[in-house]
């Protein structure tokens, strides 16, 4: 019996250990699951074009195929900002940039309700819709 | 002994914590695929206009406007408004299934009570004529979401809006607000 409250004790003492290592909510703020070069690497790809506004358009067009309502945009920052609801709560945000003389950079970053999205393969079914909305091929970085 | 019952309390913490740390829901993949009634879905919230596309986007800020919506974003630049309202969403039904519950059960189920309603027009110029607008062409792309709370204060449903008789009406209604922006009324 002594060694059962004892292990109990020693169990809760180790929860309290494991709970107290876990970092305060603000961690948050500035945390990711994956090292930055890897997110940048998956959330991004280069198309062989040089027409930003019309990227920006056609990322709306793909954005709008994919179910989304378009919330924010910024033509002269090249930024748009997207939600789709369908009983989650999906919100991406879309940036468009030249990338040297003659290709630009689209990058996405999207939340799942209250969890960043980090794995490759959504961002990849997202690349491949925005390749057909502009008829042009994705590259990787 | 005693160090097997702990190890043991140990494991199952642990696993506790896993688990409580994985079971949050991961991403759909159909969330960022396109749909395969995608080409119905964008037949139905796009309609094209005969003329320019600064044009379409004012007498469609006009006609959001006559709807009650308030306009939270436009760009011109990309096309885009987007704007949003905050209405009534009890219906009486749900209210009347809602006593017939209460009575039969004696717990009284939530109903729903008001609905944020969201919508983006995005124009896109098809045909760019500077000197003569009536020869330019504009599609436009209008799509609708809605967001229900109940009367606990809980959201009891967020999804888009598919029914056909709401973007076929919003479209007549952009004509004729097109109509009036032409004839300056």
């Amino acid at each position: 019996m002594k060694t059962m409250r004892s292990a109990i004790l020693w169990g809760v003492a180790v929860m309290l250990l494991m709970v107290c290592a876990c970092a305060p909510p603000t961690r948050q703020v500035l945390e990711t699951q994956e090292s930055e070069v890897r997110l940048r690497s998956i959330q991004s790809r280069i198309f062989e074009t040089t027409d930003t506004n019309k990227t920006l358009r056609a990322v709306i067009a793909a954005l709008q195929d994919l179910g989304f309502v378009v919330d924010k945009a910024n033509a002269s920052l090249g930024v748009v900002s997207a939600t789709k609801l369908s009983g989650y709560v999906l919100r991406i945000t879309v940036s468009v940039r030249p990338r040297g003389e003659s290709q630009v950079l689209v990058r996405a970053n999207a939340q799942y309700n209250i969890q960043a999205v980090e794995d490759p393969e959504s961002y990849q079914r997202f690349f491949d819709a925005l390749a057909q909305s502009m008829f042009l091929a994705a590259h990787q970085l | 002994m005693r160090y097997k019952a702990m190890i043991q309390f140990i494991a199952l913490a642990a696993g506790l914590v896993l688990l409580l740390n994985n079971c949050a829901p991961q991403i759909p993949k159909e969330a960022l695929q396109l749909p395969p009634e995608g080409l119905k879905q964008r037949q139905l919230q796009s309609r094209q206009f005969g003329t320019d596309e600064k044009t379409v986007l004012s007498a469609s800020a006009a006609l959001l406007q006559d709807l009650g919506f308030v306009i939270e974003e436009s760009e011109p630049a990309c096309g885009l408004i987007f704007c949003s309202k905050h209405r009534d969403a009890s219906s009486t039904g749900q209210l009347v299934g809602a006593i017939a519950v209460a009575l039969l059960t004696g717990v009284v189920p939530p109903v729903d009570r008001d609905q944020l309603i969201r919508v983006s027009v995005v124009t896109q110029p098809l045909v760019v004529d500077a000197a003569d607008s009536s020869k330019c062409r504009t599609g436009v792309r209008v799509s609708f979401q809605r967001v229900v709370r109940n009367d606990r204060g809980f959201v009891s449903l967020q999804q888009s809006v598919v029914e056909p008789h709401i973007y076929r009406d919003f479209f007549d209604k952009l004509s004729q607000s097109l109509f009036l922006e032409a004839n300056q009324l």
